[in-house]
Formats: C-alpha cells, structure tokens, sequence
C-alpha cells in the first residue's frame, strides 16, 4: 500500500543525493547533522527574537507595579518584583471577575472547539471514504465557506441569533465556533489520504460495522490530522474576540479576549480606574493555557507524522 | 397610607407650576430623595412604578454609577438594576444600534455622550422625557449639558456629568523653567516654546488628533460650525472659531511642540507622570483620572481657567461628559426614567461626586461643600472652583451634528493627517467637512444644501 511519505523523508533524501558529489570527503548531512546555512540560520534568528520579543516584554512587564511600569524601560525589569503581587490582584479584582472570564473561555473552547473538530472530523471522514450523490456540491460549498471570513458573517448571525433570543447567552458564541469549513477540508483531504480504502473494505468484509471501522480503524490513523484540527479551532475560540464582542452585553459571560478589552478601555474613561499592571499580567495568564496546548499537542503532533512515514 | 401618599402628591402637582424650578433644584441637592419631592403629576405614576418595582437594565461604564445602583435597590427594595457595561463610547453605541436594529437586547438606560446624543435623538431611537415630566428639571442642571440633551422641544436624556474645559498644568514643570502659566492661547504658544526649548523631550501637551478636542476648542473660539435644524444641517469647518483655533494648532504643530503621543494611552499616563506633557487642556472630569492614573504626579498638578482667544476673556466650552437617556423599545420607560432621575438629578448625584464625578447640577456646583474642597493631589488648591466657574462660562449655541458618533470616526482619517504629514490643519478640516457632507446626505439628511 501507499502511505505518503512525509516531507522529512523526501528532502532528506533529495539534499543527500545533491551533497554526495560535492562532500565526497565528509559524511552526508542528515536530519541529525544538517547542512549548515549561515544565512537561513540568521533569518531564522531574526525571526525568533522578532518572535520572542513580545512574549519577554510581556513577561518582565508582568513583573512590575504600574508606576514603575510607566516609570521604567521596557525591556528590562525595574523596581520591586510585583508579579504575585499583580497575580494575586488580577483573580480578585472585581470580586475575581478575572476567573469567570477564565472558566468562560474554557467553556467556549471545549463546547465550541470541540465540538467544531468533532463535526470536522465526523464530515471530513464521510466525504473522503463515502460516495453519495451531491458530494461535488458539497466539495463547492465548503471550498467557498473556507473563503467567507467569520468576520462577514458575525453582523448577520447576530440579528439571526437575536430573533432566536440567543444574543447575551453562551450559546451565541459556541454554536458559530462549531462550524469550521476550514477543518473540515483538512480533515477531508487527511482522511483520504491517511486511511487506505483497502483497509476499510478489508474491515468489512470481515463483518465489522461502519462504526466499528470508524472508531477502531480510521479513528487511530486519523490522530495527527484530528489535533492539527483541534488546535487550529482551539486558537481560533480562546482567541475569538470580533464574535463575542457583537453577541454578548453582559460581562458575566465575556470570554478573556473581551474582559481583557474592556479592562484597559478602563483607563480611557472619565473617572475610570487605570489597571495597565493588570491588564498585562491578566495577558500574560492569558496566553499561559495555549502555550501549554502548543507544547503538549504538539508532541502527539510530531509523533503522529513519524509514525506515519515508516508504515510502507 | 398609600391613598394619603397619592392625594399628597396630586394637591403637589398643582403647586408644581410655580414652583418647578425651586423644586427641582432642592430634589438635585443630593439629601432630597427625588420619589418623594412632588414636582409633577408624573412623580405620582414614578411613585407607584417604584412600589410596583420591576427589573431595568442599564448600560453605562461609568464607574460611579455602580454605588448608586446599590443605593437604589436599597432604597426601592421591589426594584432590580442590572448593570451591564456594555463598551465604552463608540463600542456601546455600535451595541446600542446593533441591538435597535434587531428589535431585541434593548437595554431600559443607556449611556449616552453629549456628542452623540442627537445621532439617537434624531433617530428616534430614544423616548422623548417630556412625557415623564422631564420639562420640570429646567434649571436643574448647567445650561451647556442641558441644551446637549434637548432636541427641539424634546427632552432625550438627563445630564449625569460634564466636562466644563480648564488648563490642568504641571506646576513643577513651569516653576522648574521659570515660565508663567499661560492665560492667553498667545501665552500658551510662547510657553510651549519656551517649555521645549529648555527641555527637548518636554511639551505643552500631547496630541494625534482628537475630535473631541478639536471641536471643543472650536467651541470656545465662538465657532459654529454645525447648524442644525430639524433635518436641514449646515457644516462649516472654516468659519471664524475653526479658523482660530486651526491658526493657532498649527503653528504648535509647525514648530513640532506636541508630543506625538495619543490621549489615554500607556505612553500619555507616563508622560503625565514624569512630567514630559506639561499640561491637559480638557474637561472637568479629570482630576478622578489624575488620582488613580498618574500616581506619581501627586502634588505636582494644578488646575487654571482655560486659556482665552482674546485677553481678559472667561469663554470656556464643554469636553466629554454623559447622559443617560430611555432608549423607546424599552418595555419599562417609567421606571427608567425614575431610575436615571435618581442617578442624575437625585441623591445618586451626591454619590457620584463622592466617587469623583463631576456633576452637571447647577446646585451643587454652587454648594459650598462642593466648590470648597482641597484636593490633596492638586497640592490642597480648591480645585472645584475653577472648575464650577467654568461650567458657568461655557459659551452658548453649540450643536452637535445628528451623525456626530461616524463624524467623529473619520476624524483621524482627515484633519488626523496634519499630524504626519503636509497637510495642513485647514485643509484637514475641510476634508473631514467634505465626508462629514457626503455621509450626511446620505443618511437623508439635508446638508449644505
């Protein structure tokens, strides 16, 4: 059978075949040794601190009260290391208004993300392994909706939503983020690529139920496709700002993105309280439960992509 | 009792005549409970709306509003208040149309600025206050919020605060380089240059282009550059106060004696702080913004009548300040405006001057309690009174366009370019008068025609 073979593998393959007449002396580069490029290296450099400069100002930032943050060079820590300080104020501020505006994103993540990748994953499956009538049709309209960004449709959701008395309840924001026209194109071109239509015909000839062979044969190769998805629609809800921002009024169920928002618009108010310390340290919290996905999720990731490359 | 209560209220309504204005200034007085003070007829079906109780919904980011909320839900134990802060300014307006639009999520109150009132007003989007007895507040409050909240004989919102405009300067800045705080708009400019000249990473003030400011300043100059009546408006961004005060900003902006830093931002409260932007020409407000905001300009700052176009002159104009106002699809218009009666005329109006409003009732702008407080941040001066003094000078006649809130939001896009670029002040005016014409016209309205 033909599994594709993983990009690794290819380049790896091309880069020896291209070194091998002008190192005759040295051993081939590999994927352990690789060839060395002083220029990509500086671009990839110039890239990363571009990257990274953000996250550390963020980070040292966190660390200060607000007159020192006002009062100091950005860059650098100053003054008295305030970041539990700033920690502890930002969960209590406004009778820890902080935490509900936490346990609301993980509600829209887990209910909204997870849910978009389990539809991504359930119609990506049909449309690649089943044949039924309008199957171009459908192949038409998800192309498109990939192309419509949410953005254009938030405004009328919105008036839709409001006739259904939807507006102001978490469900206005969970069931847009359900749909995701762009995991279930990936999950589509993934399933009809990772699970071998031999294998499916194979499970059911020896008597295993659609179902079966779904949850027992296709689930497990489709695993990297299926957390591709999931953190592709994770960082989409935990960051959604322009949805929520047009259905919800009440700020009990404002998700980070919007609480974050209205905390330092506090500051452009007559008589408002400024609370920049807050505002950063409160981002820095933020950001801390994606960079975590990222890392956990990745190593599946990974592993799920090698796993692929050896199976021939 | 409650039959007792009615006739009392009733054998009221026929003094109120008389006796409206004298009234109405004692129920704002902050100890007079507003539901008991019978002014008008209408208080009666206040009263009974308020012993009926119900749920309203208020939308405000003001602050202070939350401790009168408290106050009256304690006061009037059947009614409920949900206070929701649905965006500041132009994101709650967005909601606010949003919201209109879909018939639904109405909020009972919302809070309106001054600019943007008409835009509702004339939209017929808010319920006209007359009806509640609204009329019998006249007197109440300074003459500039007042006449921002009627529209033609209509009444659309009750002023919470104001902005009467004053010089809040850096004082050990200007002792520190020898320069005398200015009086003049002349003054003001050799200050700024004798101020950056002494030091190169100080300014007189900060500004990117603000509309808000700009138009104020055309206030003060005398300008009118908006004439509105009914849905005929007139738009001269070129007229003698636009002129002035284009004249004059740009020869700041020529000799690069602003600093390039936008109102509100991190970099403003840290150069407010450490003395790099030497003074805020803005609306009485302020001082509860200084407190919190700029912790370490304590002592420093200190508050002077707003500089004057021609020398010896007491023109002032208004900066910011808010109403609250009925939108009509609310289902509970009576206890609505029972409600904002409360906050803007009534005891919440004590309230909020303790959580550092700046009120919009002429009584208590008078009151010695008021006009007579130290502000340690300002050094102990009485800060109030050249405030208060301000709110009595506010030059008359100014209007609002009915499209202010998208006027406003193209005004970086147009006179925002004399910043950054050659454009000049005049021609940035004139640009912005150009699609304020075009969108006008657009929306149905007769401009310029």
């Amino acid at each position: 059978m033909t599994i594709p073979s993983t990009s690794t593998s290819t380049s790896t393959e091309r880069s020896r075949t291209a070194a091998r007449p002008m190192m005759r002396s040295r051993r081939p580069p590999s994927v352990d040794r690789p060839r060395r490029n002083v220029i990509l290296t500086l671009v990839t450099g110039v890239v990363l601190v571009y990257t990274l400069v953000p996250l550390a100002w963020l980070v040292i930032n966190a660390t200060k009260t607000q007159p020192s943050l006002f009062g100091s060079f950005g860059l650098w820590f100053s003054g008295h290391f305030a970041l539990w300080d700033n920690i502890v104020q930002t969960v209590t501020y406004d009778h820890g208004i902080f935490l509900r505006w936490l346990l609301n994103t993980v509600l829209y993540v887990v209910a909204g993300a997870g849910g978009a990748t389990l539809l991504a994953v359930l119609g990506g499956y049909a449309l690649a392994k089943f044949s039924f009538p309008g199957k171009r049709a459908v192949f038409a309209i998800v192309i498109g909706a990939v192309a419509v960004p949410g953005t254009a449709l938030a405004v009328p959701t919105f008036l839709m939503f409001s006739r259904m008395g939807l507006t102001n309840t978490p469900w206005a924001v969970i069931i847009p983020s359900l749909i995701s026209p762009f995991g279930l194109y990936l999950m589509w071109t993934f399933a009809s690529e990772a699970i071998p239509t031999e294998l499916l015909e194979a499970a059911r000839m020896d008597g295993a139920s659609e179902l079966r062979t779904f949850v027992k044969i296709s689930l497990p190769l489709l695993g990297p496709g299926i957390v591709t998805v999931l953190l592709f629609t994770m960082v989409a809800t935990w960051n959604n700002y322009f949805l929520p921002l047009i259905m919800l009024k009440d700020p009990t169920w404002y998700p980070l993105t919007l609480g974050l928002n209205a905390w330092n618009a506090q500051a452009a108010t007559a008589g408002g309280e400024a609370i920049f310390n807050l505002v950063i340290t409160a981002s820095l919290l933020t950001i801390l439960p994606l960079v975590t996905a990222f890392l956990v999720l990745q190593r599946f990731w990974q592993s799920g992509l090698a796993a692929g490359s050896v199976k021939e | 009792m409650r039959g007792f209560t009615h006739r009392r209220l009733v054998r009221g309504a026929a003094l109120a005549g008389a006796l409206t204005i004298a009234l109405a200034a004692c129920s704002s007085g902050g100890s007079g409970a507003p539901g008991t003070t019978p002014s008008t007829a209408s208080s009666a079906a206040g009263q009974s709306a308020l012993e009926q109780g119900g749920k309203i919904t208020v939308w405000a980011w003001e602050p202070t509003l939350k401790k009168v909320v408290a106050d009256f839900e304690a006061k009037y134990p059947k009614v409920t208040v949900d206070l929701v802060n649905a965006g500041t300014g132009n994101a709650q307006y967005t909601a606010l149309q949003n919201a209109i639009a879909a018939g639904s999520g109405v909020p009972d109150v919302a809070q309106v600025e001054y600019y943007a009132l008409p835009q509702f007003a004339i939209g017929g989007s808010l319920a006209d206050l007359t009806s509640f007895g609204a009329a019998s507040l006249d007197g109440t409050f300074t003459p500039g919020p007042w006449a921002s909240v009627k529209q033609g004989n209509g009444i659309y919102g009750l002023p919470m605060d104001s902005g009467p405009m004053a010089l809040f300067y850096n004082k050990s800045v200007f002792d520190k380089y020898g320069i005398a705080v200015p009086t003049t708009w002349d003054e003001y400019l050799t200050a700024a240059q004798k101020l950056h000249a002494a030091d190169p990473s100080a300014y007189i003030a900060n500004d990117t282009g603000d509309a808000g400011f700009a138009t104020s300043m055309i206030w003060q100059a005398g300008g009118h550059p908006y004439t509105v009546d009914g849905t005929n408006v007139k738009i001269n961004l070129a007229d003698a106060g636009s002129t002035a005060f284009a004249t004059l900003w740009q020869k700041l902006i020529d000799q690069k004696l602003l600093a390039p830093i936008s109102s509100w931002s991190d970099q403003w409260y840290q150069g407010l702080g450490n003395g790099t932007i030497a003074t805020l020409t803005i609306g009485a407000w302020m001082p509860a913004n200084l407190e919190s905001g700029v912790a370490a300009g304590k002592g420093q700052w200190r508050v002077a009548p707003m500089p004057q176009w021609t020398a010896g002159g007491t023109a002032t104009s208004e900066n910011g300040g808010s109403s609250l106002a009925v939108p009509k699809a609310s289902k509970n218009q009576q206890l609505a405006y029972d409600f904002i009666k409360y906050a803007d005329a009534g005891a919440g109006v004590q309230t909020r001057i303790d959580g550092g409003a700046f009120p919009a009732t002429t009584a208590d702008l008078q009151s010695a309690a008021f006009v007579n407080k130290t502000f340690d941040y300002f050094g102990g001066q009485k800060v109030n009174e050249v405030l208060a003094k301000s709110a009595a000078d506010v030059v008359k006649g100014w209007q609002y366009l009915p499209f202010q809130v998208y006027a406003n939001s193209v005004f970086n896009d147009t006179v925002g370019k004399a910043y950054v670029s050659g454009t000049t002040l005049q021609q940035g005016l004139k640009a912005w008068q150009d699609s304020s014409v075009t969108y006008g016209n657009d929306q149905g309205f007769t401009v310029n025609k």
